[in-house]
């Protein structure tokens, strides 16, 4: 008799469970930002063209010379990168070297984009496949990586840099030492 | 007159939008199969348990996505450069995480998954057995 009555509650202990696992996902939506896993890794060694001096390769690796730095992926295509470039401007200003890497973009996009909005940038490398942006697990622009002394990545902003974002990534930076 | 740059920022606005296409013709190896018909059935078969990070429900062979275009070529150089599938799909999860993988791995993790069809065969089995039982008494 008593294996019958726990065969009937049965049934409403399998609809709270559902109720439960319904009602956290209600609370705590998913988060489908895909995070990097590179952090606390090197940055990989690429050769890739130079926006700036023009066609002439360099390696994608610490271009401060073992200072931290912000790895920055941007395009003159993208939007987001707009709205982020007087954020960049400022970390620029209290002395944060930023490496530009554009995705996908041409030189003279490039250069358009940076006489509209200001040019924060130490150096500019092209991506031209997205190759090194698929290698830094990035998932898309804007994105912001910050590099220690070591050349390790340390961090991974994605989206925009807004405003109350920069104290915050300038700090990074300073601990990056 | 404060007003007006915002105003010409916003006239600005819609035009970006429309340009919000990569310059750069997409890499070759996006969009064209490799000479080799073996190695680019390979990669194909990887190409389709990889994720696209841009629209997370399509596989990379599906997605139009630039991003999705990019990843397709980093296989099949790596494919044509005679690399293992199972060990670029290792790379990847390395930059990216499990999630961009589509074939469960049997670990810790997913043995619930792997378990569930043994679990619910042998739940079924009993309850048929039992219910057998009694119609024959």
């Amino acid at each position: 008799m008593t294996k019958v009555r726990i065969l009937l509650w049965l049934p409403l202990v399998a609809f709270i469970l559902v109720l439960v696992v319904v009602l956290s996902g209600l609370l705590k939506p998913h988060d489908s930002t895909i995070a990097s896993k590179v952090i606390g890794r090197p940055v990989l060694a690429f050769t890739l063209p130079s926006a700036r001096f023009k066609e002439r390769p360099r390696a994608f690796t610490a271009p401060g010379a073992g200072k931290p730095h912000l790895i920055n992926l941007f395009a003159s295509w993208c939007v987001p990168c707009l709205a982020e470039s007087p954020q960049l401007l400022a970390l620029k200003q209290s002395g944060v070297l930023i490496e530009g890497l554009a995705i996908r973009d041409a030189n003279e996009n490039i250069k358009a984009f940076l006489e509209r909005n200001g040019d924060p940038y130490d150096d500019i490398l092209r991506d031209d496949t997205g190759a090194v942006q698929v290698a830094l697990g990035s998932s898309g622009v804007p994105e912001t990586f910050v590099v220690d002394s070591k050349g390790i990545i340390r961090l991974q902003h994605i989206g925009e840099i807004r405003a109350e974002d920069v104290p915050a990534l300038i700090e990074a930076v300073r601990q990056a030492q | 007159m404060k007003r007006l740059p915002a105003f010409l920022a916003s006239l600005l606005l819609p035009l970006a939008a429309l340009h919000a296409d990569p310059t750069m013709a997409p890499s070759p190896l996006a969009y064209t199969e490799l000479s080799d018909p073996a190695q680019e059935a390979k990669a194909r078969a990887l190409m389709e348990t990889i994720r696209c990070v841009v629209c997370q429900g399509q596989s990379i062979a599906d997605s139009d996505a630039d991003l999705a275009g990019g990843m397709r070529a980093v296989v099949r150089a790596r494919i044509a450069a005679g690399e293992k599938p199972e060990d670029i799909r290792a790379w990847l999860i390395s930059r990216y995480g499990r999630w961009i993988s589509y074939k469960p791995d049997v670990e810790p993790l997913t043995w619930p998954l792997w378990a569930a069809p043994l679990v619910l065969l042998m739940v079924g089995g009993t309850l048929a057995m039992s219910v057998f039982k009694r119609r024959r008494s």
